[in-house]
């Protein structure tokens, strides 16, 4: 801790630090290749439907000394369709049998129960109607549409829009990701991963949102200075958040990594797994994009309004003058009112006249 | 309260110990209130309870684009729940969901195949001739040559139809009573009866028409057979009778006279279909005798129908002058004719009272479901299983939670103790609101919920993340603990606030326009976010203010988290030592 707590104060006060925003069409680069990799494998791979989305039926049943292969040949002749058995951890068999009509359920599950020898009350079926997953699936995009909607007016509004447009790029970019894995991967995709996928929505915007909101309160007043451009302040933020957006996401992680555990090692293939699955998949993509994504993004868009035009060209000008520091090596914060006791810094300090000193703000700074 | 009443704005901020009593008070209460109601558990979803859920989807029919509305969902509802619980099944749920599911929720320990097949099966409400009734408890005097004697003599227990169809335009009908002979050869009025069907399906005994000679149809015959067998005092024969029936057969029904008693029946092929019922009403006979009676009001097409077919009833000797009200192959009830009803509207009259009559003009109206439905799936779930999953769940939680804890314990050391009291607060706060939710909104914790509530152990983790970075930034800055405390809360709050709205506007969006088990989560997921804010606004802050003032925090031990030089404070101009004035005085 000792060392990452010093690395959160160098980090905090930019001695060290990476630069994501200098570099960040590297990562654009990544971040694209990553996205066409997945439209590539979505659209020449597909998704591996579960029985869910397709129609059928699933039948668990407890634990039976019947064969994977014996149990197979059980199925079809009770069902007339393929089947596909899988042995379960605790020596029960989860039998999937694709587009039979759930009025014949009943009779296949008796016959099931028959033949594997177990009783008819000990076996768990779950069928489901063709048109079930599509209803879902249709509903999930709905709430997906809506839900981008609403969150790029909110932004907007709490932030501005160029934090909004970058925070939808880089929620489509999670999403096209986790759904691109699954295709490549060749996970089952089910109702719990339409479930996991859809929480990953919540869930992407949380990083983005913290490291947004040290970003809006560092430049706040950034026309007022010379030092920094916002690209600069934009990394700054970034390195500053750094130890938040990893805490924040290993926190997050961890309870999924507990549900997978356990959803994959105890139980088998099952919601639980399902869910944790794409949730994991998503968190560490949305972990991702609101590092290297959104926020250099941000920072682009910013970059091209004229006010920020005209202050990278001040600071350049400043900077050739030659008695700038490099950006990286400052321990003084740019922009803020620095109250605190920073010590002298290297270099002239040139400062606006409307430093906000004097102006007794009080500790809780409103917006 | 010794902090300094500067630029204070939230009580919380100066008065901490009040909101942490607030909060506690607040749990307490709840969990008082969770004991008195006796419901300490979860209500559990079939999924970790064990049982059948059945999600039932209506279809849009072409021709009707606007049949799928909340009235027609509502009763269908209605309908469904009334044959679910007529199978003796107790505490069977049935709602709708979303604009065009309905889910039914069977618990385990009763016949869920029966109530699939009860459930999933359009109701249908068909007008039939009566051939030939007979009082259960009469034995039976089966002909098995058909034979043109009547050998009716009514027994004593026969019953009396009580029920009496009229034009409604024929003024006040006087209620009558009609006794009804038993035991008539089924031949005969099947011969009589053979009428091309409206339904357009052939049936065997009435497209054919009846021999002359009078050989046994086998049709017939296997009628006649079951007419014989049928038992209808017996429950479990009355559910399946009307089971496979076509519209366009022949049948055999059960039906309760006017006192209440079973008889059976030969009913013809359906004449009219229910939903030809435009409207039906229980009405008081204000002018004449007749008491609570039933109006029905037919489409065009049903009083061309009713018309024909009454005109053709009343011609006929009792019991063949009644038609059978057939819903779901129950006979509801069967008035007798003795006029063409050609009007449009009819009047149904006999011993109602009111109970009796509204519910007949209930199923009139509503008998069949007024949508029909597919099975989009039925989840059938041991017990056994119910049990595993979600001590599965409950192990995953924990061992999230612990992971949660240890990761905290390692990187924030004496801070963790405030984050992890906050996370036992919702905990126990989202325990409590589950357990009293269960009978205040019927919500009920499924597989998914149980997800969510782990999930969620991350998001509100992660609200005291931003807090503690942010007061340790201020530490950075090389302020001591309590203006630190003071300046990082506003930010911080602003933070958590816009990402907590972010996540809870996820929740709200899902829950909203997602089906089935998706919702569940969904559910879970706002409230855990909802919670997250009460708990980081009135228990993590105020015991962070309280515990700022404590030496241990105070000085920056180094086990407190907070040690300044292992944060690598820039070494401030003072040592900050507790009692000394904080550098920057107008800060706080």
């Amino acid at each position: 801790m000792s060392k990452l707590g010093t690395l959160g104060a160098r980090l905090h006060r930019g001695e060290i630090g990476y630069d994501f925003v200098g570099k960040r069409f590297i990562w654009y680069g990544i971040s694209i290749l990553i996205t066409i990799t997945a439209i590539l494998g979505l659209s020449v791979r597909g998704l591996n439907m579960g029985i869910e989305f397709q129609g059928g039926a699933v039948f668990t049943t407890g634990k039976t000394s019947t064969s994977v292969s014996q149990a197979e040949t059980f199925a079809e002749k009770a069902s007339g369709h393929d089947a596909i058995v899988q042995k379960l951890g605790k020596g029960g068999l989860r039998i999937q049998i694709s587009d039979i009509d759930t009025k014949k359920s009943g009779d296949i599950k008796k016959a099931l129960a028959r033949d594997l020898n177990v009783d008819a009350e000990k076996i768990n079926a779950d069928l489901v109607g063709p048109s079930w997953g599509d209803q879902v699936a249709s509903k999930a995009w709905q709430g997906l549409a809506i839900f981008m909607v609403l969150v790029v007016i909110y932004l907007a509004i709490a932030f501005e829009w160029r934090m909004a447009v970058a925070a939808l790029v880089a929620l489509i970019h999670d999403i096209t990701i986790t759904v691109g894995i699954y295709a490549l991967v060749g996970f089952e995709v089910t109702p719990g991963t339409v479930i996991g996928l859809l929480t990953i929505l919540g869930y992407s915007l949380y990083d983005t949102v913290v490291v947004f909101d040290s970003l809006k309160e560092q430049t706040k007043d950034i026309t007022k200075q010379t030092r920094w451009t916002y690209s600069e302040i934009a990394d700054r933020s970034i390195n500053g958040t750094l130890v938040r957006s990893i805490n924040t996401t290993v926190v997050a992680l961890l309870p999924v990594a507990a549900l997978l555990f356990i959803g994959g090692g105890v139980l088998g293939a099952g919601m639980l797994n399902d869910i944790s699955l794409s949730l994991f998949v998503g968190l560490a993509a949305g972990a991702y994009s609101s590092i290297f994504i959104a926020t250099p993004l941000v920072a682009d868009l910013k970059e091209r309004e004229p006010q920020m035009k005209a202050l990278r060209k001040r600071v350049l000008a400043k900077r050739a003058q030659g008695d700038a520091p490099a950006p990286q090596v400052s321990d003084e914060q740019p922009y803020d009112e620095d109250d605190d006791a920073a010590p002298a810094v290297v270099g002239p300090r040139n400062q606006p006249a409307s430093r906000n000193r004097g102006r007794g703000r009080p500790s809780g700074k409103r917006r | 309260m010794a902090a300094p009443k500067k630029g204070r704005s939230a009580s919380s901020q100066s008065k901490p110990g009040r909101s942490l009593a607030l909060i506690l008070i607040a749990i307490v209460a709840l969990t008082g209130g969770m004991f008195l109601s006796g419901h300490t558990t979860p209500r559990l979803g079939i999924d970790l309870a064990g049982g059948t859920s059945i999600t039932l989807t209506a279809k849009n029919e072409p021709g009707q684009p606007n049949a799928i509305n909340k009235t027609n969902m509502d009763t269908a509802v209605e309908i469904m729940n009334r044959r679910v619980n007529g199978l003796g099944v107790s505490e069977a749920e049935v709602q709708t969901q979303g604009r065009d599911n309905i889910i039914v929720n069977i618990p385990k320990g009763t016949n869920s195949e029966q109530a699939q097949k009860q459930v999933g099966t359009t109701a249908k409400l068909y007008f039939r001739p009566v051939l030939a009734l007979e009082a259960q408890g009469v034995a039976p005097t089966p002909s098995p040559t058909p034979s043109t004697s009547t050998s009716g003599s009514p027994s004593p227990s026969a019953s009396a139809t009580g029920d009496k169809a009229t034009s409604s335009s024929s003024g006040s009908p006087s209620p009558s009573v009609s006794a009804t002979s038993q035991g008539r050869p089924v031949t005969d009025a099947l011969k009589a009866d053979a009428t091309p069907t409206p339904s357009g399906k052939p049936s065997a005994a009435a497209s054919t028409p009846a021999p002359a000679t009078p050989a046994p149809d086998p049709a017939t015959a296997a009628l006649q057979a079951k007419y014989t067998a049928l038992d209808c005092t017996k429950k479990a024969v009355r559910a399946v009778t009307g089971d496979g029936v076509q519209p366009g057969d022949p049948t055999v029904a059960c039906g309760k006279d006017s006192q209440g008693q079973w008889q059976k029946f030969i009913l013809g092929p359906a004449e009219v279909d229910g939903t030809e019922v435009k409207k039906a009403q229980a009405v008081f006979d204000t002018q004449g005798a007749a008491g609570w009676q039933v109006t029905m009001d037919f489409t065009s097409k049903g009083s061309k129908q009713f018309g024909e077919v009454t005109g053709r009833l009343a011609q006929n000797q009792p019991p063949q002058n009644e038609f059978g009200i057939v819903l779901d192959g129950e006979v509801v009830s069967n008035p007798f004719v003795n006029t063409a009803i050609t009007g449009g509207s009819a009047q149904i009259s006999g011993s109602f009272d009111q109970t009796e009559a509204q519910d007949l003009a209930n199923m009139l109206s509503y008998g069949a479901l007024p949508l029909t439905f597919q099975e989009s799936s039925v989840t059938t779930v041991t017990a056994a299983l119910g049990g595993e999953q979600l001590h599965a769940g409950l192990i995953a939680g924990a061992i999230g939670l612990a992971l949660v804890v240890i990761y905290l314990v390692v990187y924030y050391r004496g801070l963790s103790t405030i984050a992890i009291a906050s996370l036992l607060v919702s905990a126990a706060l989202t325990y409590v609101i589950m357990a009293l939710l269960g009978p205040a909104i019927g919500f009920a914790l499924n597989l998914p919920a149980v997800c969510g509530a782990i999930v969620a152990i991350g998001i509100t983790a992660d609200s005291f993340i931003v807090f503690f970075e942010r007061i340790r930034d201020e530490i950075r800055e090389g302020r001591s603990l309590r203006p630190a405390v003071e300046r990082a809360w506003p930010r911080a709050r602003r933070t958590i606030l816009v990402s907590d709205f972010v996540s809870f506007l996820a929740a709200a969006v899902l829950f909203i326009v997602t089906v089935g088990k998706v919702q569940g989560f969904a559910f879970t997921l706002g409230l855990t976010t909802l919670l997250d804010v009460v708990v980081v606004f009135f228990f993590t802050k105020p015991l962070m203010t309280i515990l700022a003032r404590k030496k241990f925090f105070a000085e920056g031990h180094r086990w407190s988290g907070l040690d300044p030089q292992r944060l690598g404070a820039q070494p401030p101009l003072r040592r900050t030592r507790r009692a000394s004035a904080p550098v920057d005085m107008k800060e706080a």
